[in-house]
């Protein structure tokens, strides 16, 4: 192991850092500017052009905002939580390929911090972690509606691992290997090629579970917004609070990655146009999330609990039984 | 040498971490400690090159066993200490020194004795996940399929104990409903 490669991979995981930090605050912005735009709004108007400074503005709150440790939490824990909600979101970044390998000043970089060759297995696993920030925040809170709220959302994303794991065995089947990189050079053919066209009921359904795994509208249970609260969040203030939000950005950017690299054919043959096509898929799913969560109310945890069980599991698992009897004639 | 430093980290992680477990009495610090020393084991794995089961160290161990500890510590007040009794803590001691011996003991004899051979040595240009289904569905493929019927047979167990009424909604009654619902609940019924 020489000292190049750990220079390298050290840049690596200080440039995604940056950057998607940076994309999670910029992600906000976005959000805000959609929504508004499709409830006839303006958005953020007032600081710089275009309220494109009320990053920075929302920045500035959170990081000089007082740091409240309310009385009665246990307070290592209610520390820790939100540190364990961005950092998993981070960790689980380091499988995926954000971009082809590029040749710069005659050094080829792999845009990927770690090419293990179970990708696809350690990306879902670490995010599955995730829940242990909205788990420990809100059981450490000393709150009553953070606790129901922590159960509520762990139980959320519990059953939606289920779906996300049945739902992509059929894609794997077909490729036969668990490494990111592997799942994109299998549709490298191009669009005829994408496993979209081949697996539709495991990308809907892995889509649906997405927006369960990231606490997104219509699944937003997470911090239920109907009893005035914000979930396990309540007790919380300042970047403390910030870093949940990273965290479900950043969340956010890394499923919408997955799911382009594995159903729409990532970056494809790996030239230039490729990689910025992934980029405009990314986009495009990130957009999407926005754009359900101005169209769609949430949906209440019973109904979420029977559309997981009841609907989407059976079709995950007569989808896989499906793929393997295709696949053996 | 950096194989060395990993190990060493980790190991010394893990025992901090599961240290803490037992001996905290406070249940959130038992739990978090508990995932972290889970975490820190599946480095273990990714340092001697076995990903696969790195990562379903990460999925099953820490991503459902301790979720659904977690689900069992809603039952408690969580913020508050756990009293423990301790009617006789030298009997608890020795046992458990006696116990720890035994487990080292069991798993240093093959060892020292040189009895370990690697069976299924790791192939150049197989991956890491193939060798695991490769050995899975041939030496052990009967202990494989009866891990299956048995998790089968749970999942249907846990499925006729938690399935009761399970076709009536509590949030769709109103309060009458429910109330009526307990005494008037007969075990024929639901059969429509």
């Amino acid at each position: 192991m020489d000292v190049a490669f750990i220079i390298e991979t050290i840049a690596k995981i200080v440039v995604i850092l940056l950057v998607f930090s940076a994309l999670a605050g910029l992600g906000t912005y976005f959000e805000r500017k959609v929504l508004a735009f499709m409830q006839r709004r303006l958005g953020p108007m007032h600081v710089g052009p275009f309220g494109l400074l009320q990053v920075a503005a929302d920045g500035i709150k959170l990081f000089t905002k007082e740091d409240i440790i309310p009385q009665n939490v246990v307070k290592p824990i209610f520390k820790i939580a939100p540190v364990i909600t961005a950092a998993t979101a981070f960790m689980a970044s380091a499988a995926i390929p954000f971009w082809p390998q590029f040749t710069a000043f005659g050094y080829t970089v792999h845009p990927i911090v770690a090419d293990i060759n179970v990708g696809i297995l350690y990306v879902l696993g670490v995010m599955a972690i995730g829940l242990y920030g909205p788990l420990l925040g809100g059981m450490a809170s000393a709150n009553k509606w953070s606790l129901i709220s922590a159960a509520r959302s762990a139980a959320v994303f519990i059953s939606y691992e289920v779906i996300t794991g049945l739902s992509l065995l059929a894609p794997l089947m077909m490729v036969g290997s668990l490494s990111l990189v592997d799942i994109n050079n299998y549709q490298v053919g191009g669009i005829t090629h994408w496993i979209v066209w081949s697996q539709p009921v495991a990308f809907v359904l892995f889509w649906i579970a997405a927006f369960a795994e990231t606490g997104r509208t219509p699944f937003h249970l997470v911090a239920n917004d109907h009893e005035i609260i914000d979930g396990f969040g309540t007790e919380y203030s300042g970047m403390r609070w910030g870093l949940f939000f990273i965290g479900e950005y950043a969340n956010m950017f890394f499923i919408s990655f997955v799911i382009a690299i594995i159903f729409l054919g990532g970056f494809g043959d790996g030239t230039i146009a490729g990689a910025f096509q992934l980029l405009l898929k990314v986009a495009f799913f990130f957009f999407f999330f926005l754009w359900t969560r101005a169209a769609w109310p949430d949906v209440r945890p019973d109904q979420l609990m029977w559309l997981c069980w009841k609907v989407l599991m059976p079709i995950a698992v007569l989808n896989i039984v499906v793929t393997g009897i295709v696949m053996m004639f | 040498m950096f194989e060395a430093i990993a190990f060493y980290l980790f190991a010394a992680l893990t025992i901090v971490m599961f240290t803490i477990t037992v001996m905290t009495s406070q249940a959130l610090y038992a739990i978090t400690a508990m995932a972290a020393g889970m975490i820190f084991i599946s480095a273990f794995f990714f340092i001697l090159g076995a990903d696969f089961l790195g990562a379903i160290q990460i999925i099953v161990y820490t991503g459902a066993v301790m979720a659904l500890y977690a689900f069992g510590m809603m039952f408690f007040d969580t913020t508050r200490d756990v009293v423990e009794k301790r009617t006789n803590p030298q009997i608890v001691f020795v046992l458990g020194v006696l116990a720890a011996i035994m487990v080292v003991a069991i798993f240093v004899a093959p060892v020292v004795s040189n009895n370990i051979q690697a069976l299924y040595p790791i192939q150049e240009n197989i991956g890491n996940s193939q060798a695991v289904g490769m050995v899975l569905f041939t030496k052990y493929l009967v202990p494989f399929e009866l891990a299956a019927v048995m998790l089968l047979v749970a999942m249907i167990g846990g499925i006729v104990l938690a399935g009761k009424k399970m076709d009536k909604s509590l949030t769709l009654m109103n309060e009458e409903d429910i109330l009526s619902m307990d005494d008037g609940f007969e075990p024929q019924e639901g059969g429509h």
